[in-house]
């Protein structure tokens, strides 16, 4: 698997709210080889916490990405993005400002999904690619595929949104607002300024833990922790949920946090029509996967994008798929998930 | 004559189906007629089935099934979405079959229904002398664990389709594998029917 590390600069974009960046920054990995035709690239979008790097030793989807897997990098491109407000390379609030030469902090212009796929669009259209065979992901990463479909429906041969939505519910916002409050209430955030000086790393950390709560399920904390103890006073599943918290801070950053989980919360492709009508005439095939464990983005909701899709006559394949990790499973359950992917992409790949 | 992974029935299904048509397969199972129409026939192919495990076999083989009870999935489909709408060895599973073929003539121009017969004479045979209900190779369930939920002969289904206004555009009879022309209610153990709203 050849692997490329690279970033792009392009001198500017739009976004939704008609705030311009300039320049604007994006970091992006590669696997695999493009081929002549550049009709095998795939595109992998990360979800809330990700990063570009999502395959080889510590990739966020390695056990789906490389030679002979789901995303097979000896037949396909896999391009893998930092989604814009991201803080691991792609612009964002940690970034400076051209002009004041100080961190963006909370200045940085409000971010939507359909921006982070614009950015996306450039690199993918800076790589010299005219049609992706796929944009798949889990979760926000899901809801970027949607995206590409209503917005790139040709130049995109096929989407697989996973564990995702069509529109942020009620509680999915709540979770992200819990998040938010608590990185907000630390006196460390400042604001938002807080670059050069302490870090809010308390209210990050309980953001994380409450995050991670929801990723899982209660038959999966029920198995990996129970009612374990740690030490005398500590239950098991404190100390994990502190240990993953304070991982978490190192590599974070908490205004990233706060603009990306609000780039979710306003996510709603129904805001723009009935999903239904979204979908009249797109050309791209849909692979959608939800979990039966997946409390946090229930199957109802992946089977609204797909009784949308049926109710167009569209291409689409669904399947919600027996797993007990909860929302974790995209990451976590890589068997009838890897079985489901490959099928799917080398018959696209084939009558493409 | 055409042999698809041994099944009789799909044999005459993929005879039935017109090269480069849309295709829904109710019922669909791991999607091997789908996937056989699709390459023989270059159709475009759907399906639906209930069970996860068969989706995921079938999703794996490159058709796209949507998972999902095939009673209700055919409410989404808008009118006229397919040329063909094949339901196979499932009617009489169905909770609503008339619903079901309705559904099937209002989403597909022409429906493919394929049905074991109850009119068979072994099964009345099996009726008769046993005074139980019937159970035959056609019909190998007891009355208790079967899955078959209505039982209809290839009369019951011409009186149907005569009521309704359908057109039987074609009726082939299947008997051992073999076609069979005469006296298709005593000897067809397998009925295929190709309707059309008429």
């Amino acid at each position: 698997m050849i692997l490329t590390t690279a970033s792009a600069v392009f001198p500017s974009i739009t976004l939704d709210s008609g705030a311009v960046i300039a320049p604007v920054e994006v970091a992006y990995e590669t696997y695999g080889s493009l081929n002549a035709a550049k009709s095998n690239a795939i595109l992998v979008t990360h979800a809330f916490s990700g990063d570009a790097h999502a395959a080889g030793e510590g990739g966020w989807w390695t056990n789906m990405i490389g030679p002979g897997k789901a995303f097979d990098t000896d037949k396909y491109f896999v391009i893998s993005s930092n989604v814009l407000s991201g803080c691991r390379g792609t612009t964002g609030p940690g970034s400076i400002h051209p002009e004041t030469r100080c961190p963006w902090g909370m200045t940085f212009p409000v971010v939507s999904i359909g921006d982070m796929v614009r950015l996306q669009k450039l690199l993918i259209d800076h790589l010299g690619i005219s049609r992706l065979l796929a944009v798949a992901g889990g979760s926000m990463g899901g809801m970027q595929a949607l995206e590409w479909a209503v917005a790139y429906p040709e130049s995109v041969a096929a989407a697989i949104p996973i564990a995702t939505t069509a529109r942020h519910s009620a509680q999915q916002i709540a979770f992200n607002e819990v998040g938010r409050q608590a990185i907000m209430a630390d006196p460390d955030w400042n604001n938002g300024d807080y670059y050069g000086k302490r870090p809010p790393a308390r209210g990050l950390a309980v953001a994380r833990m409450v995050g991670h709560i929801t990723y899982m399920s209660d038959e999966s904390m029920r198995q990996k922790f129970g009612r374990r103890l740690r030490a005398p006073d500590q239950f098991e599943v404190e100390s994990y949920l502190q240990y993953r918290g304070s991982k978490f801070v190192d590599r974070f950053d908490a205004n990233s946090y706060i603009y990306i989980t609000r780039a979710m919360d306003s996510f709603d492709l129904t805001e723009r029509g009935a999903l239904a009508t979204l979908f009249e005439g797109v050309p791209t095939r849909f692979l959608v996967i939800s979990f039966t464990s997946d409390w946090l983005y229930p199957a109802y909701q992946s089977q609204e994008i797909v009784s949308a899709l049926r109710s167009r006559n569209c291409d689409v394949a669904y399947i919600n798929l027996s797993a007990h990790y909860g929302h974790d499973s995209f990451l976590v359950e890589v068997e009838q998930q890897s079985e489901i992917v490959g099928g799917f992409l080398a018959s696209t790949f084939q009558h493409a | 004559m055409l042999d698809v992974y041994g099944r009789r029935d799909y044999a005459i299904i993929g005879e039935l189906v017109e090269p480069k048509t849309r295709v829904l397969d109710l019922g669909c199972g791991e999607g091997e007629l789908l996937a056989w129409l699709r390459e023989h026939k270059q159709v475009e192919a759907r399906g639906v089935e209930m069970t996860a495990a068969r989706v995921q076999k079938a999703i794996a083989r490159g058709v796209s099934v949507y998972q999902g009870d095939l009673e209700s999935a055919l409410e989404d489909y808008p009118d006229r979405a397919f040329d063909y709408a094949i339901l196979s060895q499932t009617l009489q599973e169905t909770r609503d079959p008339l619903h079901v073929l309705r559904g099937m003539l209002r989403i597909a121009s022409r429906a493919i229904v394929a049905f074991p017969n109850f009119g068979h004479w072994r099964v009345r045979l099996s009726h008769l002398w046993s005074g139980r209900a019937p159970k035959t190779e056609l019909f190998p369930h007891d009355w208790y664990d079967s899955p078959n939920i209505h039982f209809l002969t290839v009369l019951d289904f011409e009186q149907l389709a005569a009521k309704q206004g359908w057109k039987v555009e074609r009726r082939i009879f299947l008997s051992g594998g073999r076609e069979v022309k005469a006296f298709p209610n005593l000897t067809a153990e397998v009925a295929v029917f190709l309707v059309s709203r008429g």
